[in-house]
This record gives C-alpha cells, sequence and structure tokens, in this order.
C-alpha cells in the first residue's frame, strides 16, 4: 500500500504559520515604498463628466495619480468587460474611478479627497428581474463588441451577458407524463467571501518596463495574462508573485488590485507601490458571490421518480461579469443536482445589474443552485408523502446514469453518502428539545459539482533531486489554506519515495515556478497532483536508466524503495537516489546525463464542448464530486434563533491524500455554510452596501459551530490521482438547503430565501398563526 | 508631538518614541518589524490582531502604542522558547488548527493568555476565551481540540 499518500502528514507551512514567519503581502517592507489609496464611485450608474487630479497632484508627498484615462484596456477571464478603473462611466457604488501613491498612506488618503469628479447620474437597475425587462438601463452599452470565450453566449443589447441553456429529452413530454406537478421560486443573496486577509498587492515596475506584483492571489498565471493585455506587454515583462493568501474561498482568483498598483508604479519606476483594502473595501470593491434568483418546475411519478424539470437561474450578477458568465454555465449544466432526470429544460441567465461586482464564491454557482434543488426536492417530497431521504434514494444518480448534459457517470457514491448521513444524524428518530418554547427538526441536502473550468486548463510541476538526495517541488498550484503544498509534497513522496520532510515546496513566482491555470474550482488535488505524479514519474524514469547502467541490470529489475533504486531480486544491489541526482559517474571518472529535473505536465483528458442549443456533451467536465448532509437544528420559537446542533457530512472524494485535511476542509465548509445559512447577507439599499464590516455582516463565531460527523466515501476517480477528487468547495454546499429542510422539519414553515435570520424565522412563525 | 516610552516586548525592553495617534498594532508591525499579529478589520471586530499585554489578550488595533508604556507585551513571535515550540503551537499543527494561518497568529495569543491565567480551561472557557477571533477557514472544532490538547499537556 501507500506509504505517504492516505496519511496524516502535518502541514508543511504550519510552523511557518504558528510562529507567525509567514509573510503575507501586507507584511512586506521594501525600501522607497509608496502606498496607494482609491478614489471610489459615490453613484451606482452615472456618466463621469470630468475628473480634476489637479489639486491632489499638487500635494506634497504624493507621487502618482491615475485615472480610467491610464488604464483604457478591457480585461476580463471569461468576457473582457471591465476596465482596472472606471472610464466612461461607473456602475456601482464603490467602484474605483482614480487612484493615489503617496510617500504615507495618510498622504495618499488626504489626496484622494482632494481629487474631484463630476457626474451624471443615470438610472439604475438593482435586481435581475428588472434588469431584464426590456427598457431596463442598459450597465453595458456595448456587450456586443466585448471579447469573450467561444462558450458564453452574452445577448448584446440587453442586460444578460450570458444564457446558458439545457435541453435534454423532451420535457413536454416528461410533464404530460408526470402524475404531479409543481413549482417553486427560491433567492440567494449577495454574500462577502470575508477572507480574514483583506485584499493586497505591491507593484514594482523596473527601468526596462518589467513589472513584479506581489499579490494575495489565487491564480498567478491567469493573473498575469490578464495584466499583459490591460497593460500591453509580453508575458515575459510581467511577473507575478504570490507569497501567502490569507484566505481565498475565490475572492482572490482573477484580478483584484495589481491593476491600480501597476499604473500607479509605471509613473514612479523603481518604487514599490502597495495598495491593501480596508475591512470595509473588501466587503464593497472586491469580488461577491452574486444573488440568484431560481424557479423550478417538477413533473413527478406516483413512484417517486422525477420525470422532467424546467429550471431557470437569474443571476444577479453586478456590475461586471467577467467571471459571473462562467458561474451561470456551472449553474446550467449542473442544473437539476445529483439526479438522473430523463427530461430538462434548464435557462441559466447571468445578469448585469448596478452592484458590487459577482465573481467565484466557494462553490462556484452550486451552493445557490443547490439550495433551490434541494428544498424543491424536500417540497416535493412532501407532496408526495414520501420521505425525503427515500426520495433522494430513488432520483440520485446511479451507476451508469446520466448528468443534465446527458454525460454517463461510473464511479458514482451519492448513494453511499446518503447512507452515512442518514445514519450519523439518526434520521427519523426524534430528539427532545433543550427546554420550552424550543423545537427541533432533522433535514437532509445532497450535491455534485464539477470543476468549472475551461476544458483544456493546464497544469505543470517541475521536480530538481538535489544531490543530498532531497527534492524541490515546483509549482503554481497556491496553498491557500486547503494544504496544497502538503497534498502535493505527499504524492512526490510517494511517487520518489523520499519522506515529505526532505521535499520543498516552492509555489506562486511567474518567473520560476511552473504553469499552473488557476488555484480554483476545487482542481488542485486532482489537476496540480496529476501533473506532479508525472513530473515525479519522469525524473524516475532518467534515474531508472542511469541505476540501470550503474548495476547492470535492466530497468524493468529495478524498482525505488526507501531512497534508492533497488534490484527486485536482489533487494541488496540499489544505489541511492542521491548518487544519481547530479547524472551518474562512471569508473572511470566521466559522467552521464547531468542533474535529474522531472517534468509533469496534464490536461484532464477528453472534456469537450457541449452543443450551444441543447447543452448536451458526452463530458464536459473533469469529474464530478458528490456528497451529502444531514443536520439536526433547534429553534427558539420565541425569538426565531436557530441553533445548528449537528451536521453529519459525508463526501465521495475518491482518495483522500491527506485525510485529516480532508476532513478539517469539510469542517470548515460546514461553517461557512452556516454562516451563508443563517447569518450571511450584503444588505443594499439601492447598491449601496449597509453592513460592511464585521459587526453588521456577522460570519461564524466559535459560538456557531456545531458538533460534526464526517466521514470520507472513496470510490476512485480513474482520472485522478491514487483516484482523488476535489472536495474543497462542495463541503459548504449542501448545508443551508439542509438546514432549510430541518426547519421545515420542526416548524412546518417553509423558507425560501436565504439567510435564515431570527427575525426571518420569528416573523414566519408569528405569520403561520395568523 | 511624538511621546517616548518604554515597554517589554518578547522579553526585550524597548525605547520608542511614537506619534499620539498610533495603535499598538501599527507600532509593532510598522516600528518593531513584528508583522505575525496581523490587521484584519482594523476595529477590533476579527481578533487577528490579538497580542497579550500584561497577561490579558488584548485586540492591538484598538490600544494606541503610547498606553504600552510600562508594559510587557507578548506576540506570536514570542510563544517559541530558545527555538522549542510552546505547546499551543505544537498542539495546533498536530489537529489541522489552522488553514490559510491569518487568523492564526491572534487565536495562539487568545488561547496563550487563557491558559497563562486558567491552565485547565473547561471547554466553555475555551471557546469564550477566542470567541472574538475569527477564523474563516477551519470551522473551530479542530481549534478548540487544540487548545485542549495543549492545556492537558499543562497539566
Amino acid at each position: 500500500m501507500y506509504k505517504y499518500v492516505g496519511k496524516d502528514v502535518k502541514r508543511v507551512d504550519g510552523l511557518d504559520k504558528v510562529t507567525g514567519y509567514t509573510k503575507y503581502v501586507d507584511d512586506i517592507k521594501m525600501p522607497g515604498m509608496l502606498y496607494a489609496k482609491i478614489k471610489k464611485s459615490p453613484y451606482a450608474h452615472a456618466k463621469i463628466r470630468k475628473i480634476d487630479t489637479s489639486k491632489a497632484e499638487a500635494l506634497e508627498g504624493v507621487k502618482a495619480v491615475i485615472t480610467g484615462a491610464d488604464v483604457p484596456n478591457r480585461v476580463g477571464l471569461y468576457l473582457e468587460d471591465k476596465t482596472f478603473l472606471a472610464t466612461d462611466k461607473v456602475r456601482f457604488i464603490g467602484e474605483p474611478v482614480a487612484a493615489v501613491a503617496a510617500v504615507t498612506p495618510e498622504i495618499a488618503e488626504q489626496a484622494v479627497e482632494l481629487i474631484e469628479v463630476e457626474y451624471e447620474e443615470l438610472p439604475s437597475v438593482f435586481t435581475a428581474m428588472d434588469a431584464i425587462k426590456p427598457d431596463a438601463p442598459l450597465v453595458h452599452e456595448n456587450l456586443g463588441e466585448y471579447y469573450h470565450g467561444p462558450i458564453f453566449f452574452p445577448k448584446p443589447g440587453t442586460n444578460i451577458s450570458n444564457h446558458y441553456k439545457i435541453r435534454k429529452g423532451d420535457v413536454e413530454k416528461g410533464f404530460a407524463e408526470a402524475d404531479y406537478i409543481m413549482e417553486n421560486e427560491f433567492y440567494v443573496p449577495h454574500i462577502q467571501h470575508a477572507p480574514i486577509e483583506n485584499h493586497s498587492v505591491i507593484a514594482l515596475t523596473e527601468p526596462s518596463g518589467k513589472v513584479t506584483v506581489w499579490s494575495a492571489c489565487q491564480s498567478p498565471y491567469a493573473v498575469r495574462k490578464a495584466l499583459s493585455v490591460a497593460f500591453n506587454l509580453p508575458l515575459h515583462k510581467v511577473r507575478v508573485i504570490s507569497p501567502a493568501v490569507g484566505g481565498g474561498f475565490g475572492g482572490k482568483a482573477g484580478t483584484t488590485l495589481e491593476g491600480i498598483t501597476i499604473p500607479l508604479s509605471q509613473k514612479c519606476v523603481g518604487k514599490p507601490v502597495k495598495l491593501t483594502f480596508t475591512r470595509e473595501e473588501d466587503m464593497i470593491c472586491s469580488f461577491v458571490r452574486q444573488g440568484c434568483l431560481a424557479r423550478i418546475k417538477t413533473g413527478v411519478k406516483k413512484d417517486g421518480r422525477i420525470v422532467a424539470e424546467e429550471n431557470t437561474f437569474y443571476w444577479e450578477g453586478g456590475a461586471y461579469t467577467e467571471y459571473g458568465v462562467n458561474i451561470s454555465r456551472a449553474g446550467g449544466y449542473a442544473s437539476t443536482g445529483p439526479y438522473d432526470i430523463p427530461n430538462v429544460k434548464a435557462d441559466s441567465y447571468c445578469v448585469y445589474t448596478n452592484q458590487p461586482v459577482g465573481g467565484p464564491y466557494r462553490g462556484f454557482g452550486m451552493s445557490e443552485i443547490h439550495f433551490a434543488i434541494e428544498q424543491n426536492l424536500d417540497m416535493v417530497a412532501t407532496q408526495m408523502g414520501m420521505d425525503p431521504v427515500e426520495f433522494r434514494k430513488i432520483n440520485a444518480i446511479k451507476e451508469g446514469g446520466h448528468t443534465v448534459t446527458g454525460q454517463q457517470l461510473y464511479n458514482v457514491g451519492i448513494t453511499k453518502c446518503i447512507e452515512a448521513v442518514e445514519k450519523d444524524i439518526e434520521w427519523g428518530k426524534k430528539s427532545e428539545p433543550s427546554g420550552p418554547n424550543k423545537v427541533r427538526g432533522k433535514g437532509i441536502a445532497c450535491m455534485y459539482k464539477a470543476p468549472s473550468m475551461p476544458n483544456n486548463v493546464a497544469s505543470s510541476a517541475v521536480i530538481k533531486i538535489n544531490e543530498d538526495g532531497t527534492a524541490n517541488l515546483l509549482v503554481t498550484a497556491m496553498d491557500i489554506g486547503q494544504g496544497s503544498n502538503t497534498v502535493l509534497a505527499q504524492i512526490a513522496a510517494e511517487e520518489l519515495t523520499i519522506p515529505v520532510e526532505k521535499i520543498s515546496v516552492v509555489t506562486g513566482d511567474t518567473d520560476i515556478t511552473p504553469y499552473e491555470w488557476q488555484t480554483v474550482a476545487s482542481r488542485i488535488t486532482y489537476c496540480a497532483g496529476n501533473a506532479v505524479k508525472k513530473a515525479a514519474q519522469d525524473a524516475k524514469e532518467q534515474m531508472l536508466k542511469l541505476a540501470s547502467i550503474a548495476l547492470g541490470l535492466p530497468a524493468e529489475y529495478l524498482e525505488f524503495k526507501d531512497e534508492h533504486v533497488v534490484s527486485k531480486i536482489y533487494p541488496d544491489r540499489k544505489i541511492s537516489i542521491a548518487s544519481l541526482a547530479l547524472g551518474l559517474e562512471m569508473p572511470d571518472g566521466s559522467g552521464v546525463h547531468g542533474p535529474i529535473i522531472g517534468r509533469g505536465s496534464f490536461i484532464p483528458p477528453n472534456v469537450r464542448n457541449t452543443d450551444k442549443e441543447t447543452g448536451q456533451g458526452d463530458k464536459p467536465v473533469a469529474f464530478w464530486t458528490f456528497g451529502a448532509q444531514a443536520v439536526e437544528i433547534e429553534i427558539d420559537t420565541e425569538t426565531g434563533q436557530i441553533e445548528v446542533i449537528k451536521v453529519a457530512a459525508a463526501y465521495d472524494v475518491g482518495k483522500a491524500i491527506n485525510p485529516q485535511l480532508c476532513k478539517a476542509q469539510i469542517e470548515g465548509g460546514i461553517v461557512q455554510g452556516i454562516g451563508s445559512a443563517l447569518l450571511e447577507q450584503q444588505i443594499m439599499d439601492k447598491g449601496r452596501v449597509l453592513n460592511p464590516n464585521f459587526v453588521d455582516y456577522k460570519i461564524p463565531a466559535v459560538s456557531d459551530a456545531p458538533e460534526m460527523i464526517v466521514r470520507i466515501v472513496e470510490v476512485p476517480e480513474e482520472t485522478g490521482p491514487y483516484g482523488a477528487r476535489g472536495v474543497g468547495e462542495p463541503a459548504m454546499v449542501p448545508t443551508a438547503p439542509a438546514i432549510a429542510n430541518a426547519v421545515y422539519d420542526a416548524l412546518g414553515i417553509r423558507i425560501n430565501s436565504l439567510p435564515l435570520s431570527a427575525e426571518k424565522v420569528l416573523k414566519a412563525i408569528k405569520d403561520s398563526q395568523k | 508631538m511624538k511621546h517616548s516610552i518604554s515597554f517589554t516586548i518578547n522579553g526585550e525592553k524597548v525605547h520608542l518614541e511614537v506619534e499620539p495617534h498610533k495603535t499598538l498594532l501599527n507600532m509593532i508591525r510598522e516600528d518593531l518589524n513584528l508583522t505575525g499579529a496581523k490587521e484584519g478589520c482594523g476595529a477590533g471586530e476579527c481578533g487577528s490582531c490579538t497580542v497579550i499585554v500584561d497577561g490579558k489578550a488584548v485586540n492591538s488595533c484598538m490600544m494606541l502604542a503610547v498606553e504600552a508604556d510600562g508594559k510587557e507585551i507578548i506576540t506570536v513571535e514570542g510563544l517559541a522558547k530558545n527555538g522549542v515550540l510552546d505547546a499551543l503551537q505544537e498542539s495546533f499543527i498536530n489537529n489541522a488548527a489552522l488553514q490559510c494561518g491569518y487568523c492564526t497568529p491572534g487565536m495562539l495569543m487568545s488561547a496563550k493568555a487563557l491558559l497563562m491565567r486558567n491552565p485547565k480551561p473547561s471547554e466553555e472557557e475555551i471557546k469564550e476565551a477566542i470567541a472574538g477571533n475569527l477564523c474563516r477557514c477551519t470551522g473551530y472544532k479542530v481549534i478548540v481540540d487544540a487548545i485542549k490538547e495543549a492545556a492537558e499537556k499543562n497539566n
């Protein structure tokens, strides 16, 4: 069996983090460093008539002032619809319109106050339903001119930046065959990633024009590409370093503050410029999770089989949807959840609104659609008089079953996950409330998620074997807390038979570490893991050839064992990895081959486009991760307060490379899910965020964490390293709908929107008593 | 006008001239280059700037540097002694009680202050001690486990 894979190896970054040694971007101080601040729009939608920066420029200590005129190129990961500073008009409250670099943050702040901007206010739109009306004001008049990836379908002349369609089977026929038809509507509001580290970037322009940024970023290569487009720089003149990331959750994928600090640094060559967001700025001006209105129509037979489903998702994408369009796509191709439904019509619309910018958030659309799918399922089960667990088991995708795109799936662990949580939560058994005016309930929800990424995204890894038998592993997979440095070191260790503590992981520097598309989509263990495995195998092949010469044995009779290449037949005939690291020394003193450098490249195999009109395709994604959660809650009927007592979670991760870190990821996801379920919402008034701080926008504290029982199911993914799949995002997806279903179980009241705040629950209780 | 202050930090005596409006956090990070304490909110809401002042865990973003005069301060950099980790640091690693690591210094200092005044805390007391320390990654259970484990080692 495995020596390092599947073991609870302690985090390789643990020591640096517990000693406070790890340097995050805002911890970095450089000689001559300047500090930047941004001027933000007070309007949700307005023309910029004039910007006067003369007073700011005249202030002593100010070194550079920029406006939209300095950054005219449009950029975007999937749809090039944004500029780093507003140019012709502003589209949300908080949008950066100008920026200043000065010798102190205080002077930069003063200078920002001195910038005068004249606006002409325009009519705004704040909900997806208003924004899709024919006479709605357009957030982007020039949508038709924007460059976008071929898998997206914007509708020029409207606020719809993507319309993803699924047409599977014959939905009309399916409804005609159904014994019952039900329709329900759900809404999920905007929420914030709220990593504890605010966004921070330092940019430095060298005399040659080369730009280096130190950025708290999940995806150095994707960021490098966008910056090269934005500033007309060739890729080798842009260096992106991500020293450490203090929590990402998607909010630090894509570009953030680099596009503001670079043009400032270009005006003060040789001086590093730092911009760190305040918590308030982080809450308003960085990515948020977009709102989503979901409508589900379900047709079901008497025996409990769902035969038809019509789903419509309207995503409130905010002012720019360069990233959001792909969330709407993911919502489309996963639109029914982990259930095998023969006839499906789904429409997923990404809609511009004059709100903060929607972007990737742990789950990438899955939390939002599963809140609807999983509550809808319970509502249908209730109508049918069926048990929610049984109803799920009937409809869950089985071995050889099909997704909504028509993809046939094997190695499906969803039923095992359902059975695990059913047992752990003691489904069907009522427990006693802790006091009077308290009621208890149990709920369940399932999920599935695939990495939402272009088909051919690439990963690579380099392994350098050192002459003492240690190794350096170079990747641009970023350890944003999920533990990838540890997991990737374990994979390298397993292949090379070199202990984890003898492998040093180097990450996040586009001048040094090899290509990685992005650290997003719960794809790193799978994609980068495969690349690391291949790099190790490449290094081994090189060493095998040399060992074969040294030992006078054919390579097929040799194997790697405990840092040596060893004869399979005569175990005493062996040569150490250390002695092969720089090539083989021959008996006459000459040498062959030279240093061992393993290279590994990986692209998920055979992932193909789907049909534009029907969304059908045999393999639109690399893999699917399935999971289930069941919860027990207690509600105080006098206050409406929900306490989550216990959560049972089970995920089919294929193979847990590090079970301890895998469980830690799932626990973290559960509690983040509880935050979104009970506490979190960006409260907005006409586009103005009213709660941009941790007092008014609460995220879970220790008292909100429930008892958690986490089960790891391992049905191997055949293309994954050792069978592994991703689980980082899936961890939070079913939590909110499971809690909502438990609310119904406890009270007989259905609440169709998040968060399930005490006041909303109390109002629902009072309304039900009228 | 700057104020002249003297205090002890991680066992070392320090004299500094500080502006009256400077926070303790900024002084520690900028003047002393001890960047373990982090700013997550600048308003006493997240706890990532927690340090120990005269035995008590404080949000250093909410205390002025001048108030440090005559005080004894411990930051995360002062937890390990002569290269030997504190029991809390060991147990945080053992329990995977950290992920991104950004809240970790503050979390450790709140826990340390608790164990300094109460070597055998109950689970409730542990939770109360870190109630003001936000962590977005771990879900807290492993952090509570880690503090319990360190406390057991104390006894």
